[in-house]
């Protein structure tokens, strides 16, 4: 039997809306799928059989008493344990939070609840979305479907895994510095990253809220653009929310964009660049020029100070945002604490790891009295140098093309001594969140040895539609998108 | 030697909005039910996100237009990062180096009659989040400390002064000055009991030296004073302490860093509290969760137009136009807004303005304390009260005759009118009578049948009249006690 997983989302929606599949159905192979193959992938914290089957057989229905449902239409989702539903535990991938359970939904879960979706599971993540491998959980490390023993990649490591590993058609990530797009790459799945502003933060626990957004990962270009279309929007919780209309991401997703030009920065094919990677995001701009695209080159001269201008903004908010996890009002709490600066330090000292320490010393080194203007000032300034580099290209292209990523997925292990080979995965990625730009992942085919690359397109503020049309045209032209890790065939 | 007495105030004041600053929570005062009045955001949970409450900035702009302050077209939200229980993200939300406000100044007049006017200089008003409370354990068995998270969020403004203050009289009058100005605006009820005004003074001293030249002693900030007559006392103390440590050690500012102390109203002294080892650094960097806020000048103006005629003003107009003593007028005024409304409506329908002044401080004011209401519930409306005193203006009834109505019309279930007021005149016959006729028969009959007191009357006693008035108002019920007074002296003089 062919499984119904190893079809596309639309394909999926349109079965399930003609009533000729049953969410139901569709959450029970999901479940089936994860009980068969989690245990090797381990994508998943939490998964509530009972729950998601109820809230399946509720759209089901309401289907067939010829209610209309939402244009996710029963689709199971996982998602990121790090967006907060009410009356489920939000995780972070920390034992500060391991025992946590929300009280109240995120903007984004009622709006996918609205829209159909049946949310199936919590997925792993690298504590508090601090990472490039998953490994910084403190529960579990997740595989990657393509090779179990190497990376998924990160911070959304059990996001891209699950639909990689065919075990859900869609999930929810989050991108800071790339937590969607390179697990995405490294998985051989879609993974978008919206514009600031796009989606709603309320409800996303906060790793560095200047840089977080929410976005969709999917098997194909079709499913990240209907589940960024059930969930953008301006939400009045949310201050830095934009009101700005939503289009129909879906409905002009087969149109081709005439005269589209791509821009190719230098920077993207420097020092650092595995051979095969590049190799294959040539392949693709030849596939782009093949398509009457016309490729321009473009300089992006301030992106090579991205990563340290990175490493003092995401830090210090991080610091911040951080700092409510003391063991006072929620959360772990030490049991050997004498004085209050005792209970505070010996808290945070037991319950976060290594990585999440690490981030939250720079963070705090950075704002400090004396090294402000030195390091966080500065650090805005040169931010705000990024995004005038991304507005003077998008004046002369659409979509800018390059890697997402400068390697293939690495081992487990390989880089956990290393932070700053680690740090080194998001070269590409950070740019986009520094300036606030929408960003997607690809597949684009596999490298010499077997393993997902993936493409990164970028566009301007909000010119997601622009951005999905784009990279629909390159997966309508070709293969890459149905590849599906051998222990995830059936 | 002698010495200046230095004082800066750093005033915190809770802005009476429905819900707080960064949520929709309420704000009312409820300490009986802790963490009742909280949510997602006020609570500091993982995901959730602050909103500005446009009430509050409104109401926040208001309060520095009071103050005179310049408005900034462009400010931001800071955080000030620290941990402590009763915070529950780790940082307040609040404005560091671009203030909403700044540059201000408040007259305070340090003279009973408006003699000397001291001008305390703003430095800066700036919009904050407070915090909430925690409640430690004081039975002295350990037990746990508890934490009310009602107050956290309610929104705030933190009005900072210049060392402009030269004694603890004035700063206590400044503080006084400061809470008719905010309660007669309507930005805040001031009710420091419940914790909407606190204050912390810096204080220390300008030692006159031999050689004319001065030297400062270091400056002490004395935190958290929760009553006026406590700052006066915390300054007071404060100020001898300083002086009787300089004679011992001569430390100057130089010698020392800024110190902070408590203030123990039990006992009435200053005490030191815990130092932190070293200066704590707030880290304060602009809030990624909210947006600047851009104000207008029009945006300005309609709140400027609103902010109506201000206290000081409204003095000197009580003064000019109703020949109020300053004493009077402050009395009134002190009562706030609606009261000086209803004292207007009075005083202009009364044609009387000091006749209305007495009756407002002292017989409105005294029902209003005995019945626990305030002048929106009192059952006497103004128009009606000032009916009632334009018959005393006009000589229809007699002031002891207007008090009887007045207490008349309190004992009544329903709110007084005019027409209750005429009933009640009717009713009781407590109408002047005009009739000099009868007052003038009355008086020839009183001076034929008492021979005795109209002869000591006119040998020179002036008290023989007091009888004789007496007899002639029994005899003329309602008549007008000073005319008969007058046309009786004026027959026996004849």
């Amino acid at each position: 039997m062919s499984s119904l997983l190893n079809l596309p989302a639309a394909e999926l929606v349109t079965r399930l809306a003609a009533g000729d599949v049953t969410s139901a159905a569709l959450t029970e192979e999901c479940l089936a799928a994860i009980s068969q193959r989690d245990s090797s992938v381990r994508a998943f914290l939490n998964v509530d059989v009972e729950r998601s089957l109820a809230q399946a057989r509720s759209i089901d229905a309401r289907r067939a008493a010829g209610e209309s449902i939402g244009i996710l239409q029963g689709l199971p989702i996982a998602v990121k344990d790090l967006i907060c539903e009410e009356g489920v535990s939000c995780t972070c991938a920390s034992r500060m939070l391991e025992n946590y359970i929300s009280p109240y939904s995120a903007h984004v879960i009622e709006r996918l609840r609205a829209a159909g979706a049946v949310l199936v599971g919590r997925a792993n993540m690298d504590e508090f979305a601090m990472g490039s491998s998953g490994e910084n959980s403190a529960f579990q490390v997740t595989a990657n479907p393509w090779d179990l023993e190497r990376t998924p990649g990160g911070s959304s490591s059990g996001s891209a895994a699950a639909v990689a590993g065919r075990l859900t058609p869609m999930s929810l990530g989050s991108d800071t510095g790339g937590s969607i797009r390179q697990p995405a790459s490294l998985c051989g799945v879609v993974g978008l990253k919206p514009t600031y502003g796009r989606v709603s933060r309320y409800g996303l626990v906060a790793f560095a809220s200047s840089l977080d957004q929410i976005g969709p990962f999917a098997s194909d270009v079709h499913g990240a653009a209907l589940l960024l279309e059930a969930m953008a929007g301006h939400d009045p919780r949310d201050s830095t929310s934009v009101d700005r209309p939503v289009p129909s991401y879906t409905n002009s997703l087969n149109e081709p964009l005439k005269g589209l030009r791509i821009g190719v920065a230098r920077e993207h094919f420097a020092e650092g660049l595995d051979d095969e990677v590049a190799e294959v995001v040539r392949r693709a701009l030849d596939v782009y020029r093949s398509l009457g695209a016309e490729l321009i080159d473009i300089e992006l001269p301030h992106s090579k100070y991205a990563v340290a201008v990175y490493y003092l903004i995401a830090p210090s908010e991080a610091s911040s945002n951080l700092a409510r996890y003391e063991g006072i009002h929620y959360g772990h709490r030490t049991e050997k604490a004498g004085s209050l600066a005792d209970l505070y330090a010996r808290s945070r000292g037991e319950a976060f790891g290594t990585e999440v320490k690490r981030r939250i010393m720079l963070g705090v080194y950075a704002l400090s009295s004396g090294y402000y203007d030195q390091y966080y000032v500065k650090a805005l300034k040169v931010r705000r140098l990024i995004r005038n580099d991304f507005d003077a290209a998008f004046a002369k292209v659409d979509v800018i093309a390059g890697p997402v990523t400068p390697s293939t997925a690495f081992k487990l292990g390989e880089r956990t001594s290393d932070p700053m080979a680690m740090y080194l995965s998001d070269i590409y990625t950070i740019p986009a969140n520094l300036a606030g730009i929408p960003g997607i992942s690809i597949p684009a085919g596999l490298s010499p040895s077997g393993l997902p690359v993936g493409l990164q397109l970028q566009a301007a503020p909000f010119a997601e539609e622009t951005l999905l049309r784009a990279a629909r045209m390159f997966e309508a032209a070709t293969d890459h998108h149905r590849l599906i890790p051998p222990m995830a065939r059936s | 030697m002698s010495y200046d007495v230095i004082i800066g105030l750093e005033v915190h004041v809770q802005l009476q909005t429905v819900s707080k600053i960064f949520c929709g929570c309420s704000t009312a005062f409820n300490p009986d039910q802790p963490n009742v009045q909280t949510c997602p955001v006020c609570l500091g949970l993982p995901g959730a996100l602050p909103v500005l409450n446009a009430e509050a900035f409104r109401l926040a702009v208001k309060t520095a237009l009071a103050l005179n302050c310049q408005i900034a077209g462009f400010t931001k939200w800071d955080r000030k990062q620290y941990f402590y229980p009763d915070l529950p993200k780790g940082y307040q939300i609040s404005q560091y180096d671009l203030p909403f406000s700044h540059d201000g100044h408040v007259d305070v007049v340090t003279e009973a009659d408006g003699g000397a006017v001291r001008r305390v200089r703003i430095l800066r008003a700036h919009l904050e989040e407070d915090a909430g409370k925690n409640m430690h354990d004081e039975s002295g068995r350990g037990r746990d400390s508890l934490v009310d998270l009602n107050r956290a969020g309610t929104p705030l403004v933190e009005i900072v002064t210049h060392p402009d203050l030269r004694s603890a009289e004035e700063a206590r009058l400044f503080l006084q000055d400061l809470r008719l100005l905010l309660t007669d605006i309507g930005v805040s009820d001031c009710n420091m009991q419940e914790g909407s005004l606190r204050c912390d003074a810096n204080v220390n001293l300008h030692v006159h030296q031999p050689d004319g030249s001065k030297v400062a002693t270091p400056i002490v900030e004395v935190k958290n004073i929760n009553s006026f007559r406590f700052t006066e006392q915390a300054i007071l103390h404060e100020v001898e302490r300083q002086w009787e440590l300089y004679q011992k050690t001569k430390q100057t500012i130089k010698d020392a860093p800024k110190s902070t102390r408590g203030f123990d109203p039990a006992r009435g002294v200053t005490y030191a509290m815990r130092e932190k080892e070293e200066a704590a650094d707030y880290r304060y960097f602009p809030d990624p969760d909210l947006v600047p806020v851009t104000v207008t000048d029009e945006q300005i103006a309609t709140l400027r137009g609103e902010l109506g005629e201000l206290p000081a003003a409204r003095r000197a107009r009580y003064r000019d136009q109703y020949q109020l003593s300053a004493y009077d007028a402050g009395v009134i005024i002190d009562q706030g807004r609606e009261y000086s409304r209803y004292f207007e409506v009075v005083a202009e329908g009364c044609g009387d303005g000091k006749q209305a002044a007495n009756w407002l401080t002292q017989d409105v004011q005294r029902e209003l304390n005995e019945r626990g209401l305030t002048i929106a519930t009192f059952p006497v409306p103004a128009d009606v009260l000032a009916d009632l005193l334009k018959r005393v203006t006009n000589k229809q009834l007699t002031i002891k005759a207007a008090r009887e109505v007045f207490g008349a019309l309190l004992e009544g279930e329903e709110t007084a009118t005019t027409a209750r007021i005429e009933a009640i005149v009717a009713e009781r016959g407590l109408a002047i009578v005009q009739d000099d006729g009868a007052i003038d028969a009355a008086i020839a009959d009183v001076i034929a049948r008492n021979p005795k007191p109209v002869a000591d009357f006119k040998a020179g006693k002036q008290q023989a009249a007091g009888a004789l008035i007496g007899q002639v108002m029994r005899a003329v019920k309602g008549a007008d006690p000073q005319q008969v007074r007058e046309r009786l002296i004026a027959k026996l003089s004849e």
